[in-house]
C-alpha cells in the first residue's frame, strides 16, 4: 500500500443554477490571453446536449481516455506509445478549433465613430484569430443554453445511449439539467500517459495534474488523450495549457476560483486519500459498470488507524490526514454515497464527483400527489422527469443502482427535514429505507443545504517548511513564461520568433489580454493617447486620464 | 568565393547552429515548441504535415549517412559507388516527390488560409519557403546527376563533407569544379543551419524517442 492524497471536488448539481459565475471567474483569472479565447478551464453545459467541444463525451469519435484490450492490459485509447508517434505530424483525433467555436469580438469602434446615417450604427463580428469579419457566429461557448439550438442537434448527446431519444424531443417530455465541468485531476490521467515530452505530470502531495510549460513542444497528443477536452492548444503560444485547480490557492489553503465565487454553494473541496498501489488494477476492471466500485474501493478510510500509521508513513502530513478525516468529499463519496464520478468508463479515475439532480415529478399535478413506489413511502424514481438511465450513462457508465439510491437519500433527507422543521416531528421510518441514521442525515443536512464556507472547504494548506526557500526570490523577477528576467524585454525585436499580431504588440506582454467587451483596437497599445487610440477598457486599463 | 562558402561559412553556420539551439534551449525554453497550426486548420494539415514529414526525415537520414559514412566502410562491405549513387537518386527523389507535395500543400495553407496567414510570424512563412527551395534544387541535382552514374562526383561531396566534419583543411577543394546547382544546394543548406535556432526547426532537436521507453503515469515530488 502507497497512500497518496488527492484534492477531490463534488459538485452538487441539484443547486447549481447555471448562472456561469464560475465561468467568467475562471476565464477572468486565467485564460484571459490571446490563443486562449476560445479556452474555458471551467464552463456550465446545459445537458441534454453535444456539450463544448461539440460530442466531447463521444469516444468513437474522439478516442479519448483509456481503452481495455483483450490481455486486460489498459493503453490510451487513442492508442500506444508507438501508435501515438505515428500521429505527431497529424493528430488525426485532434478537435479544430470550430469544434469549440472561432472567437470573436465586435467592432464597437463602429458604435461611436460611424457618420451619421439613416440607419442605427451595428458592431458587427469579428473572428479574435483571422481579424476578418464573421457574417454569422455559428457557435460559441455556451451555444446549446437552456436547451438552445434544435433538438435533432442536442440528441447527440452521447448520455442518451441505450435510451429512445425521440420521446425526449417532445414538449411534455422535455428536461433539462447543468453540468459544470474543469479538469478532473484524474488519478489515471490519459493527457499524461500521453504526452510524449513528458511534460504533464501529477503533484504528488496533492494530486493537481499539471503542464511544465518549459517541456511541453506542443506535440498536442494531450488534448486528443485526454476523454473530458480539458486540455487547450494554445494557439499563439504553441503549448497545451489546462486547469491548474488554482493549486496557488490551494496551498495557501484557499478554494479554487470557480469554488469560491459559486453562488449557488454547490462546490466542495477537500482531501481524499487512496492507494496509489491500485490505481491500474482500478482502471482495468473489465465491466465498465465496476469502474465506480473499483474507484471507491481504492479510497481508504482516514480514520482507520492502519490507515492513519500508513499514511504517516508515506509522508502524508498531519494536517492533511486530518483533513481527509474533516474532508466533506468522503462524507458524499464514500459514507452517504451521494457523489458520483463524472464517465467513470473512461478509466481515467476521475476527482471531481457530482451530486446528481433531483428533478419535479411529472404527474404530479395531474393525480395531486406524489406517486409513489408500490412498496415504500418513498416517490417513484422512474416518474422524474430526467430519466435515471440518463443520469446513470453520465455518471456511473450506465449503472443505475447507485444513482438511484443517491437520489432516493437526498429525498430521505428533504422528507426528514421537512418533517423536522416543518410537521413537527421527523418520520424516521423513510431514513430506514434509505439505510440512514439520524445523525447521519443531519450532518448532510448540514453540509449539503446548509452548506457553510468552512464546511464546503477543507483544504489543509501546503507545506512551505518542505519547499524551495523563495526568499532568494524576491525582487528578483515577477511572473513569467519560463523566460525568467531574459527575454521579452522593452526590446520590440524579438529573437525567437513571437508573431506579429493584428491586435497589436501583445507578445511583449505589454498588454496581452483578450477583451470581448470591448474593441481590441488595431493600435499599438503602447502607443500613447492620440485619436487613433482604441476606446477599449474604459478607464479600468488605463484608457483614462488622457 | 569557393573557399569562403565551403570552408568558412560551414563553420560559421554549424557554430551559430549549435551556439544558438543551445542558447535558446536554456535561454528561452517557452518559445521551444513544433508551433503546431494543426488547431486552427486541421486537415491540409493533416495531409500536408504527414507528406511533408515523411519526405523530409527519410532525405534528411539520406544526407546524414550518406555523406558522413567514411567512403572506406562502403568499400569495405562492397557497394559501389555507382550503385550507391543510384540508391541515393532514387530514394531521395521518392521522398522528395512526397515531400514536394507536403510542403507545398503546407505553405498553401500557410500563405492564403486566413486564420494561418493572421497567426503566422516571418520566420514561419519564411522557413516553409527556404525549405521549398532547397528541395527544388536538391531535386535539380538529380537530373544533373544522371549524366554520370558512376558516383565519381558523389565521392567530391562524401570528401567534402568528411573533411568539414573531420576539420581538415582543403574541404573546398573538392567542390571547386562541381555543378553550380550543387554549390547553390550546398550554400542554400548551411544557411538553413545558420538561421535554424532563430526558427521552429529547434523543435528538430525534440523529437520525442524517450517516449517509448517511459512508463505511461508521471509523478513529481515537491522541489525540496
Amino acid at each position: 500500500m502507497k497512500i497518496r492524497a488527492q484534492i477531490g471536488m463534488v459538485m452538487n448539481l441539484d443547486k447549481c443554477i447555471g448562472c456561469h459565475t464560475c465561468s467568467v471567474t475562471c476565464k477572468n483569472v486565467w485564460t484571459s490571453r490571446e490563443g486562449m479565447e476560445y479556452a474555458w478551464f471551467n464552463n456550465v453545459e446545459t445537458k441534454p446536449g453535444v456539450g463544448f467541444p461539440k460530442e466531447w463525451e463521444n469516444q468513437e469519435k474522439w478516442n479519448g481516455g483509456w481503452h481495455r484490450g483483450k490481455n486486460g492490459k489498459i493503453h490510451p485509447k487513442q492508442g500506444g506509445r508507438w501508435r501515438i508517434l505515428a500521429k505527431i505530424f497529424g493528430n488525426p483525433d485532434m478537435p479544430e478549433i470550430d469544434d469549440y467555436y472561432e472567437p470573436f469580438t465586435f467592432d464597437y469602434d463602429h458604435l461611436q465613430k460611424s457618420p451619421e446615417s439613416k440607419a442605427m450604427p451595428t458592431a458587427r463580428p469579428r473572428s479574435l484569430i483571422s481579424g476578418e469579419r464573421m457574417e454569422k457566429i455559428k457557435w460559441g461557448p455556451n451555444w446549446e443554453e437552456i436547451l438552445g439550438t434544435e433538438f435533432e442537434h442536442r440528441r447527440k448527446d452521447y448520455n442518451f445511449k441505450d435510451m429512445e431519444e425521440e420521446m425526449y424531443g417532445e414538449f411534455e417530455n422535455t428536461f433539462m439539467m447543468y453540468l459544470p465541468r474543469i479538469c478532473e485531476h484524474c488519478l489515471n490521467p490519459t493527457c499524461v500517459a500521453s504526452c510524449p515530452s513528458g511534460s504533464i505530470y501529477k503533484r504528488e502531495e496533492d494530486g493537481v495534474v499539471l503542464i511544465d510549460q518549459d517541456k511541453c513542444r506542443g506535440w498536442r497528443m494531450c488534448v486528443s488523450g485526454c476523454p473530458y477536452k480539458k486540455i487547450y492548444y494554445n494557439w499563439k503560444s504553441g503549448k497545451a495549457e489546462k486547469c491548474t485547480l488554482c493549486y496557488p490557492r490551494l496551498e495557501n489553503g484557499e478554494p479554487t476560483v470557480c469554488s469560491e465565487t459559486c453562488v449557488g454553494r454547490i462546490r466542495y473541496l477537500g482531501v481524499m486519500l487512496y492507494d496509489a498501489d491500485r490505481i491500474e488494477e482500478a482502471a482495468s476492471v473489465p465491466n465498465e459498470e465496476d469502474l465506480y466500485e473499483a474507484q471507491c474501493d481504492i479510497f481508504l478510510d482516514p480514520h482507520d488507524p492502519e490507515v492513519i500509521a500508513q499514511a504517516r508513513k508515506d509522508g502524508i502530513p498531519e494536517n492533511w490526514i486530518t483533513g481527509a478525516q474533516d474532508s466533506p468529499i468522503y462524507k458524499m463519496a464514500m459514507d452517504w454515497k451521494v457523489a458520483l464520478p463524472l464517465h467513470p468508463e473512461y478509466r481515467t479515475l476521475p476527482m471531481v464527483w457530482y451530486i446528481p439532480p433531483l428533478s419535479p415529478i411529472q404527474n404530479a399535478v395531474e393525480s395531486g400527489k406524489l406517486p409513489l413506489a408500490k412498496n415504500g413511502i418513498m416517490p417513484d424514481l422512474g416518474k422524474m422527469r430526467i430519466p435515471v438511465k440518463y443520469l446513470a450513462n453520465l455518471l456511473t457508465a450506465g449503472k443505475e443502482e447507485p444513482v438511484e439510491l443517491a437520489l432516493k437519500r437526498m429525498m430521505a433527507m428533504r422528507a426528514y427535514m421537512r418533517g423536522v422543521l416543518v410537521e413537527g416531528g421527523p418520520d424516521t421510518s423513510i431514513l430506514d429505507e434509505v439505510g440512514l441514521t439520524e445523525d447521519l442525515v443531519k450532518d448532510m443536512y448540514k453540509i449539503m443545504a446548509l452548506a457553510n464556507y468552512e464546511d464546503r472547504y477543507v483544504i489543509p494548506t501546503g507545506h512551505r517548511e518542505e519547499t524551495l526557500d523563495a526568499y532568494g526570490e524576491s525582487g528578483a523577477c515577477g511572473f513569467s513564461f519560463g523566460n525568467g528576467c531574459s527575454s521579452h524585454s522593452n526590446s520590440d525585436i524579438e529573437l525567437f520568433e513571437n508573431p506579429k499580431s493584428w491586435r497589436g504588440p501583445s507578445a511583449s506582454g505589454k498588454d496581452n489580454r483578450v477583451n470581448t467587451l470591448f474593441s481590441q483596437g488595431k493600435t499599438s497599445a503602447s502607443g500613447g493617447c492620440g485619436t487613433t487610440k482604441p476606446s477599449g477598457g474604459g478607464c479600468g486599463s488605463g484608457g483614462c486620464g488622457c | 568565393m569557393d573557399f569562403f562558402l565551403f570552408q568558412i561559412f560551414p563553420y560559421i553556420a554549424i557554430a551559430v547552429f549549435a551556439l544558438g539551439s543551445i542558447l535558446r534551449f536554456d535561454r528561452d525554453p517557452y518559445s521551444w515548441r513544433s508551433k503546431s497550426s494543426q488547431l486552427l486548420r486541421k486537415k491540409q494539415l493533416v495531409i500536408g504535415s504527414v507528406l511533408f514529414h515523411l519526405g523530409i526525415i527519410t532525405i534528411l537520414a539520406g544526407h546524414v549517412v550518406g555523406l558522413l559514412t567514411p567512403i572506406a566502410v562502403f568499400d569495405a562491405i562492397g557497394i559501389p559507388h555507382g550503385a550507391k549513387q543510384i540508391l541515393a537518386m532514387v530514394a531521395g527523389g521518392i521522398a522528395g516527390v512526397f515531400c514536394f507535395v507536403g510542403i507545398v500543400i503546407l505553405l498553401h495553407r500557410r500563405l492564403f488560409d486566413p486564420r494561418i496567414r493572421a497567426t503566422s510570424s516571418f520566420s514561419d512563412i519564411a522557413v516553409l519557403i527556404l525549405l521549398l527551395m532547397q528541395l527544388c534544387l536538391g531535386m535539380w541535382t538529380i537530373t544533373v546527376s544522371i549524366h554520370h552514374l558512376d558516383g565519381h562526383e558523389m565521392v567530391k561531396f562524401m570528401e567534402w563533407a568528411q573533411h568539414i566534419a573531420t576539420f581538415r583543411g582543403g574541404a573546398h577543394e573538392y567542390l571547386v569544379d562541381v555543378a553550380l546547382v550543387f554549390k547553390l544546394h550546398i550554400t542554400l543548406g548551411m544557411f538553413i543551419l545558420f538561421v535554424w535556432p532563430f526558427t521552429r526547426l529547434v523543435h528538430v532537436f525534440s523529437a520525442p524517442v524517450g517516449f517509448v521507453f517511459r512508463p505511461y503515469q508521471i509523478v513529481r515530488k515537491r522541489e525540496t
